[in-house]
């Protein structure tokens, strides 16, 4: 899928390294595959490349054998609808009710005259309470996202995954803000739902152990460039501490400090009046 | 500027603690120029606008001013001319209501098509040029329909469809369509577009993106803008009053130009009244919808 391909952020200057650098990856249909790496490793910047949210500098991306990037808008937008792009911090807004932001993962799939009915009067409540159940929030399908504690919130953007009409799931860091309990069980919701829908899943984790137990492969980063691409059970601990080399406290000690950004304030408006 | 001296005076005071004893403030000098320059700019503004106060304190301005202040009482209190009022206060209310109603209309497809959040081409680098220059032009079109005063659109509308409210309620339509559109925009630019950017790459289209991130993040902000937009639409159609269009100006200027000070004093009093409950009923709003 990934040939050769390096990436660097828009607004990164000429002279830094580039995020990502000549890397090949080739992921089949329905495969279930984690990356892990220490922080800077290039693990959103790659997530990204596959959800076309951002054009590779150099080399090509193909999904499904064609290269969006030479789409036309419309094809482009069609092929979008059949990727899900999860960013690590929820994109929930705070007055929206949790029933709302999870059918939002369904749009792509309604057109416009339809989803404006579904603010007035939700359609398909049932599967958005399914799909909250199988992350323990079901009671909380009529709340504001703004009451929902961070995990929650997080639980809530996994779950919009489960009404999207994506056959590519792309999930950066979808455990950062759960404890070790809650984590493991969204791996496990979040796979076995990847293999009955017939979804490709490729996710980013900080928490190495869950990688190494519930993935059936593992891809190591860092500064941009692969550093290994096996099996679980042949991540070896000498190529688990070459990776994380001088980032040790990544490895052992739990996820970082869940680095959420303070929710943007309002910036009032001036007020002017003649 | 003035800053400058000050803050490198400090460390030379520092080290040299036994010299002398600074007796001078070393911005002073900068401050009386500035003083001096201001003044000697806002002279030629006050012999622009012929600013001479003394003026109103002259016998003759005197004697006019206190005649017209006094005819003030008795407020006329007949129950014609009070029909008269209640009916034209409510025609005010009306018109700003209806004026922005219409300014709505005119400012909500507006802000959608200039809003940069809603570019799809954005998602990934620069917009493309097409979309760029369409938003870039319907801002220019709010910022045309905004600068024009109302004052000067109700001059235009009262030669076209004569003499009453519609030149009015047209005329607080396309300002303050404009005026909100623009401001409607900057509010959807300002606000969180996390959301609504996630929903577009996942595939949305820019209406769904719209209603389901983008308003959500900031229907509050919008609505109180609004609300406090509608209370100044109501003072200023007063204003537009005066120019034939319609409502309590259009009668307070017969008053003023029968020289009826009794008519125009009751009026402005109900004028005040209904500035202070529309401001009232606005601050109400807001803090409900906050």
């Amino acid at each position: 899928m990934l040939e050769a391909v390096s990436a660097r952020h828009p607004q990164a200057s000429s002279g830094q390294a580039a995020a990502l650098q000549s890397l090949d990856l080739r992921i089949a249909p329905g495969e279930q595959l984690a990356v892990i790496g220490p922080s800077g490793a290039g693990k959103t910047t790659l997530l990204q490349l596959l959800g076309c949210a951002l054009r590779p500098a150099t080399g090509r991306l193909l999904l499904d054998g064609q290269q969006p990037w030479t789409l036309s808008a419309v094809e482009l937008r069609r092929l979008r609808t059949s990727l899900f792009l999860a960013p690590q911090v929820p994109p929930l807004p705070q007055r929206q009710r949790v029933v709302t932001s999870v059918l939002a993962g369904r749009l792509p799939a309604m057109g416009a005259i339809e989803s404006l009915l579904a603010l007035f009067k939700p359609q398909d409540i049932p599967a958005v309470f399914e799909a909250l159940e199988r992350f323990d929030l079901g009671d909380k399908l009529f709340q504001r996202v703004d009451r929902l504690s961070g995990g929650e919130r997080q639980r809530v953007g996994l779950a919009r995954a489960m009404l999207a009409p994506a056959r590519l799931w792309l999930l950066d860091e979808p455990l950062s803000s759960l404890d070790p309990t809650r984590a493991r069980q969204a791996v496990a919701v979040l796979r076995e739902q990847a293999r009955v829908r017939g979804v490709t899943l490729v996710t980013t984790l900080h928490q190495v152990e869950v990688a190494l137990q519930q993935f059936p492969r593992v891809v190591g980063m860092r500064d941009g460039r692969l550093m290994f691409d096996l099996p679980a059970d042949q991540v070896s601990p000498e190529r688990l501490a070459r990776l994380y080399e001088q980032h040790e406290q990544e490895l052992h000690g739990a996820a970082p400090v869940d680095d959420m950004p303070p929710l943007a304030q309002a910036q009032p408006v001036v007020m002017q009046c003649r | 500027m003035s800053k400058a001296p000050l803050s490198a005076g400090k460390p030379n005071q520092a080290q040299a603690r036994t010299q002398a004893v600074p007796r001078r403030d070393p911005a002073f000098q900068q401050r009386l120029f500035w003083s001096a320059a201001a003044l000697l700019l806002l002279w030629p503004l006050l012999v622009a606008t012929e600013f001479k106060p003394w003026r109103l304190l002259e016998p003759e301005s005197l004697q006019v001013s206190g005649r017209f202040v006094a005819s003030f009482w008795p407020l006329a209190h007949s129950a014609d001319f009070l029909r008269m009022v209640a009916q034209d206060t409510w025609r005010t209310v009306a018109m700003a209501t209806a004026g922005v109603t219409l300014g709505l209309g005119i400012a909500i497809p507006m802000a959608l098509l200039s809003t940069r959040v809603l570019s799809i081409s954005a998602l990934s680098g620069r917009m493309a040029r097409g979309p760029f220059w369409l938003r870039q032009s319907v801002r220019w079109l709010l910022i045309v329909l905004r600068s024009v005063p109302e004052l000067v659109w109700a001059l235009v509308f009262v030669r076209v469809v004569g003499l009453g409210p519609t030149a009015g309620v047209l005329a607080i339509a396309l300002t303050y369509g404009g005026m909100l559109g623009k401001v409607y925009g900057e509010i959807l630019e300002s606000s969180e577009t996390h959301p609504t950017e996630t929903l577009l790459r996942n595939g949305s289209g820019r209406l769904q993106a719209f209603f389901y991130g983008l308003l959500p993040t900031s229907a509050a902000e919008l609505t109180s803008y609004t609300v406090y937009r509608w209370e100044c639409a109501i003072r200023s159609s007063v204003v537009l009053g005066f120019v034939g269009a319609g409502g309590l100006g259009q009668q307070m200027d017969n008053s003023m130009k029968m020289f009826n000070g009794g008519e125009v004093a009751s009026m402005l009093l109900v004028f005040m009244a209904l500035v202070a409950l529309a401001d009232r009923v606005s601050a109400w709003l807001r803090k409900a919808l906050g």
